[in-house]
């Protein structure tokens, strides 16, 4: 492993004003979980980790079902899965923290992270997608907020600038009758990169038999994770059938642009597509059903 | 290579102090520095849970933690649990189940398996079989691995 | 079954005498080991699958701060095309030496090349890329089928086919042919009613022990050579090390440390003579160890195979013939375990006419190395699918029709041997009665499979010494390192002669120069043939002792009788005293007792198992689930039950985890992608239910209690169990491991 300087950041503005000086050479470190063994098989260089779990912001975690969950960027998943209210308001997310890795990787691991990690197979982001997230980013200039269907732009690649970071996550409060699913393909049943994932989340009218609206995505078919949203309208103001969520299916199978490597091929992922597409949307479904 | 860092943090409730440089995992400090070899090296990132430590009362990878990050906080591990004069009932039972053959990952899964009952003293199999794995062991294909688990937590 | 004898201990499941250690940390395994001084090595290894070295560089590396040496196959001593005779057969000392560090050529990514010795293990680490290597890449074949094709690329210009004993002077990549017939192949055939002939492809797989290769070495000022590492074989490495640097075994010692998990791949020797080198180079101790990566691509697998099974029966069920050609992959040097899996890839039926082909075909893979049963299970899987075939086009059962056919005591072996008492036939009734096999299985999309599978088992030198202490316990010696508790199952043996309990006996594994010549940790022999050198060593403990109660009951020896625990005078005075009494009295009566045994039993006794699983299939996605496993064993006699469940439960795991997804995956340009257990995939306890391990025994007649070795068979059944299941529950017959999703997929036509 390449030798490089650690700093132990007290605030976003000292994280924000050593990313704008050390530019590229710099990391920030959160849960280390990805970071530590891309440096150490040298798949990533670097001068300076710049560990941010003493920031309080990012350290934030709060619900309110009016306005709805700030998450902080380093917040590990163990924290969101430990609070009963954030399970049944974004069960979709809390499905992706409770698979990424085993129950350690679980104890270190952010959602930031997986975010900033740009994986498109990150299991994550599809959640994040189909629940509205919204990224908040500290910058040299201050802060903005993009959607985060729109953060990653390609494996590895985001659009943080030179001197930003990601300080939290902002999903909207749920609707009523609403859910969110999230699942992946993985050839085992733990411990496995999804070799495809999909996220959905519905908004049922109140006989819980319409669709009133939803939100598909989906990881490892793409450079990035993709939001199906052509797949998802089609879906509005439907009256649940297999054949609407097919139509869904196939919507989404149509969009998807994989490559075949080792965890699975180009033609098993599209076909999975359309199975696991189906399953998160009749999970999210089935979700609002049991929820009474 | 960057210099070193002065470390001090608990280990087993016991104040220990060293010096590391950035790169060096938890792991490595534990084993090269502090002689603590109770966590192995099986894979050095995180799929095979041997080098598992409880850091702040929570499971963690010891490989994927780096030794400076440990400054001012506290940590379980192998070495620490058992009293001088008796084994804790995790580690009985895992002799009585005889759950180990090798011997290598089982440091890696009696600390997984007591942060599980720490947090849920009564499990049901599956439960057992979610949290450990990722505690790789490729001697005893689980079987008695997680009849010692379901065994400690009926004696605790 | 013959009669049951009452044991003391045997049979009973005590703690194992190292558990303490093992649960609180303490034991030390290889890499564990620290020394005074001690400098860190890290091997640079190929990143490509084949190649002409042009030069290496090592000059940038050397000046590096914190740099105390480099070495290359330079530093070996210089190695010719001559045998060199490790025990268990000659080796090709060139290849050996070649597999250790690259001297002209590099076979496959992950072959070493040089390796550096510094203060800290990231300095060698960095050091390593400071070393240049320019090389001249050559095409790589990956494949057996291609690599035996006549205009496949070739990797050594110097192999010829040795076929039938004549050697063809041709360059090629099969390195040998092997052969064995029984009766008229054709006659065989000309008598069936239903012949099924199918071919099958078996994955790249590796043993996925947890513990990565590791290896202590330090020269004395002297000469004397000490290595601490873990291995399944102390002396083979002493063995190993002594031809490969060509230095005398007296001036070696090799120190075995815990094992973390071996299968058969810890025998080779990768990094242990790389770390002897460094330790010369720099006069420090060297510590040398693998990553995981390294571990993935620089030891052996075991090797993939392409396998064509054909075979006959008569309407009634009775198999009349069966041929096959096995084609392996030896990896890039001669050696894979064909001559294994032709010895059992008919062996639990009784057939008269049997034609067995196999193939020793060099690729472009790391050299194939041993793993649990070898050969053993690629063929099976062949075998007992077919067999599975001919019971349905049969209309009978399956178990009946392996029944009808099982091999029993009297029946010839295709390769030769003629049957002692076995147990295959008890394993088929086991199954036959177990809850698993009579309960009901017709859920869609669930399956049922059986399979049965055979491993011959060894004998081999083993040495045992007992030091009888004065309380009554006794400390064993012994040279098996312990790699799943046979430190217990060896001195249970002892204490059931001397009529103690287990944990009255302290088992200690010692290193080359305390103890005579033991063979490795393999073979399932450990059990068996240490556990026997015990029994006799006991038995010269009680041989000695009778001498000494005779002495103090002034009796001839003669008079002395041992049972139960107790020394007895018979005919005359009635004196008794218990071995514990008796042991307090020895300094009286002549000074310590050391009872020795040094053995090479020949009558291992072959194991055999069958196995039931049940599978349901998700036909959306291609994912096979196991629901319920029950594997029935025939243990001979089972020392310790616990372990060997143990042994039955693990070997059948490794065995499911080959069967669904794990494989060396490579790109066209012979790299592994997939090098990490995030990639490999073996099963997690997540991927599992409980194994039901139902011992059968059938007392060998080739060990004093009954034993057969018990670890490497139950591996063999599962990947053909797990078809047949796969078969029963969607109708696809599965000829390609491993069976993973994507495969399932392409056979239901879903993409």
């Amino acid at each position: 492993m390449q030798s490089f300087e650690y700093i132990d950041a007290k605030t976003v503005s000292e994280a924000v004003a050593l990313l704008d000086e050390k530019g590229d050479q710099a990391r920030l470190l959160a849960g280390g979980t990805d970071l530590i063994v891309q440096a150490r098989e040298g798949r990533r260089s670097l001068d300076w980790m710049i560990d941010i779990k003493s920031i309080p912001e990012v350290n934030e975690l709060a619900y309110d079902s009016e306005t709805g969950l700030t998450l902080g960027a380093a917040v590990p998943c163990y924290q969101i899965y430990a609070v009963e209210a954030i399970c049944e308001a974004y069960p979709g997310l809390v499905d992706a923290t409770k698979i990424i890795g085993g129950t350690a990787i679980q104890g270190r691991a952010a959602v930031g992270g997986n975010l900033c990690n740009a994986s498109p197979a990150a299991d994550c982001i599809p959640p994040l997608i189909v629940l509205n997230a919204t990224c908040v980013i500290a910058g040299p200039n201050g802060e903005r907020e993009i959607p985060v269907e729109d953060f990653c732009t390609g494996p590895g690649q985001t659009v943080l600038a030179k001197g930003e970071m990601l300080v939290s996550l902002k999903l909207p409060a749920p609707q009523q009758n609403s859910s969110s699913f999230y699942l992946r393909f993985i050839p085992r049943n733990e411990m496995d990169i999804a070799v495809v994932g999909a996220g959905a989340s519905v908004v049922l009218d109140d006989a819980k038999q319409r669709i009133v609206s939803a939100r598909i995505a989906l990881g490892a078919v793409a450079p990035t994770p993709l939001f199906a949203e052509d797949a998802g309208a089609l879906l509005t103001d439907k009256e649940i059938s297999d054949d609407v969520i097919d139509e869904a299916a196939q919507a989404a199978q149509a969009i998807a642009r994989p490559i075949s490597d080792m965890r699975g091929t180009a033609e098993q992922r599209t076909h999975l597509v359309g199975v696991l597409t189906r399953r998160a949307l009749n999970g999210a479904i089935q979700r609002v059903r049991e929820a009474a | 290579m960057a210099r070193k860092s002065h470390v001090q943090t608990t280990i087993n409730d016991e104040t220990v102090e060293f010096l590391c440089e950035p790169r060096q995992s938890l792991l490595e400090v534990l084993r090269d520095e502090l002689h603590l070899t109770g966590a192995k090296e099986g894979c050095n990132n995180g799929n095979c849970g041997a080098c598992s430590v409880i850091l702040d009362g929570r499971l963690v990878n010891s490989c994927l933690v780096l030794g400076v990050e440990t400054d001012g906080k506290s940590m379980e591990t192998i070495e620490g649990l058992a009293d001088p004069d008796k084994l804790h009932p995790i580690q009985d039972a895992f002799l009585e189940n005889a759950a180990l053959q090798c011997g290598i990952c089982t440091p890696g899964f009696i600390m997984s398996a007591k942060a599980l009952l720490d947090n849920n003293p009564n499990p049901t199999e599956h439960e057992v079989r979610y949290w450990l794995a990722g505690n790789l062991c490729r001697c005893t294909g689980y079987d008695k691995i997680v009849r010692a688990v379901l065994d400690a937590a009926e004696a605790t | 079954m013959s009669e049951k004898k009452e044991y003391k201990v045997i049979g009973t499941r005590p703690i194992r005498h190292d558990g303490v250690d093992k649960v609180t940390g303490r034991a030390i395994y290889g890499a564990d080991f620290q020394i005074t001084g001690l400098l860190h090595g890290r091997v640079l290894r190929s990143p490509h699958a084949h190649a002409r070295i042009v030069s290496i560089d090592t000059s940038h590396a050397e000046a590096y701060p914190g740099v105390k040496g480099v070495v290359t196959a330079q530093d070996l001593p210089a190695a010719e095309d001559k045998m060199a005779d490790l025990g268990e057969g000659a080796v090709n000392l060139k290849y050996l030496c070649d597999n250790i560090l690259a001297s002209d050529k590099v076979l496959y990514k992950g072959h070493a090349i040089a390796a550096v010795a510094a203060t800290s293990p990231h300095i060698a680490e960095e050091a390593c890329e400071l070393i240049d290597v320019e090389y001249e890449l050559l095409p790589p074949v990956l494949e057996v089928r291609e690599a035996m094709e006549p205009d496949a690329p070739i990797l050594h210009e110097n192999l010829t086919t040795s076929s039938l004993g004549d050697e063809d002077d041709k360059p090629t990549n099969i390195a040998s042919h092997l052969q064995h017939k029984k009766g008229d192949i054709e006659k065989g055939f000309d008598e069936a009613d239903v012949v099924i002939e199918r071919g099958f492809v078996t994955g790249t797989v590796h043993q996925g022990y947890i513990e990565p290769h590791n290896a202590t070495a330090h020269y004395n000022q002297d000469g004397q050579l000490t290595v601490w590492c873990s291995t399944q074989g102390a002396f083979t490495v002493r063995e190993q090390l002594a031809e490969i640097l060509q230095y005398p075994v007296s001036k070696i010692k090799v120190v075995p440390l815990e094992i973390g998990g071996g299968f058969g791949g810890k025998i080779n020797v990768y990094i242990k003579p790389v770390a002897a080198l460094l330790a010369k180079k720099t006069g420090k101790p060297v510590k040398v160890l693998m990553n995981r990566a390294d571990v993935f691509e620089g030891t052996g697998p075991t090797p993939a195979s392409y396998i064509t099974i054909k075979m006959g029966a008569k309407k009634d069920g009775k198999i009349t013939a069966a041929q096959t050609s096995l084609a392996f992959e030896a990896g890039a040097y001669p050696g894979s375990p064909v001559g294994a899996g032709a010895m059992c890839v008919f062996a639990p039926y009784n057939i008269e006419n049997v034609l067995i082909d196999g193939y020793d075909v060099v690729v472009n893979k790391p050299k194939s190395a041993p793993y649990r049963a070898p050969g053993a299970t690629n063929a099976a899987f062949g075998t007992e699918t077919v067999v599975d075939e001919l019971a349905e086009e049969l209309n009978i059962d399956p178990l009946e029709l392996r029944l009808m056919n099982g091999a029993k005591e009297g029946d010839r072996r295709p390769d030769g041997p003629v049957y002692p008492r076995i147990g295959f036939i008890e394993t088929l009734e086991a199954a036959k009665e177990h809850p698993h096999y009579t309960s009901a299985n017709g859920k869609k999309y669930h399956g049922r499979g059986i399979a049965s599978g055979f491993w011959f088992n060894i004998g081999l030198e083993s040495s045992v010494t007992i030091n009888v202490n004065p309380d009554g316990t006794i400390n064993l010696v012994e040279g098996s390192t312990d790699i799943g508790g046979t430190r217990a199952s060896i001195a249970m043996q002892a204490a059931e002669v001397l009529g103690i309990p287990a944990e009255s006996v302290n088992p200690t594994v010692v290193d080359t120069n305390s103890i005579g010549y033991t063979a490795v940790t393999g073979g399932s022999r450990t059990t068996y043939a240490t556990g026997y050198a015990a029994y006799e060593a006991a038995q010269d403990v009680v041989k000695q002792m009778k001498a000494r109660a005779a002495k103090l009951w002034e009796v001839d020896e003669d008079n002395v009788q041992f049972a139960d625990g107790e020394f007895s005078s018979i005919n005359g005075k009635e004196e008794q005293m218990s071995f514990r009494d008796l042991s307090g009295k020895l300094s009286q009566t002549g000074g310590p007792v050391v009872g020795r045994a040094t053995m090479d039993p020949a009558g291992a006794g072959g194991a055999f198992a069958t196995h039931v699983v049940d599978v349901e299939v998700d036909v959306e996605t291609g994912k096979v689930e196991i629901l319920r496993y029950t594997a029935t064993q025939d243990a001979g006699k089972a020392i310790h039950p616990s372990y060997v469940e143990g042994q039955i439960q693990g070997g059948v795991v490794q065995g499911i985890g080959w069967a669904l997804n794990e494989e060396y995956i490579y790109n066209a340009e012979g790299e592994m992608t997939n090098a990490s257990f995030l990639d490999y995939r073996m099963p997690t306890c997540l991927d599992l239910p409980m194994i039901d391990a139902v011992i059968v025994e059938v007392p060998n007649p080739g060990h004093p209690y009954g034993v057969r070795g018990v670890g490497e068979v139950p591996i063999v059944p599962p990947p053909a169990a797990i078809a047949n299941a796969i078969y029963d529950a969607i109708g696809i017959r599965m000829t390609e491991l491993p069976m993973s999703p994507d495969r399932l997929l392409k056979a239901m036509g879903k993409i």
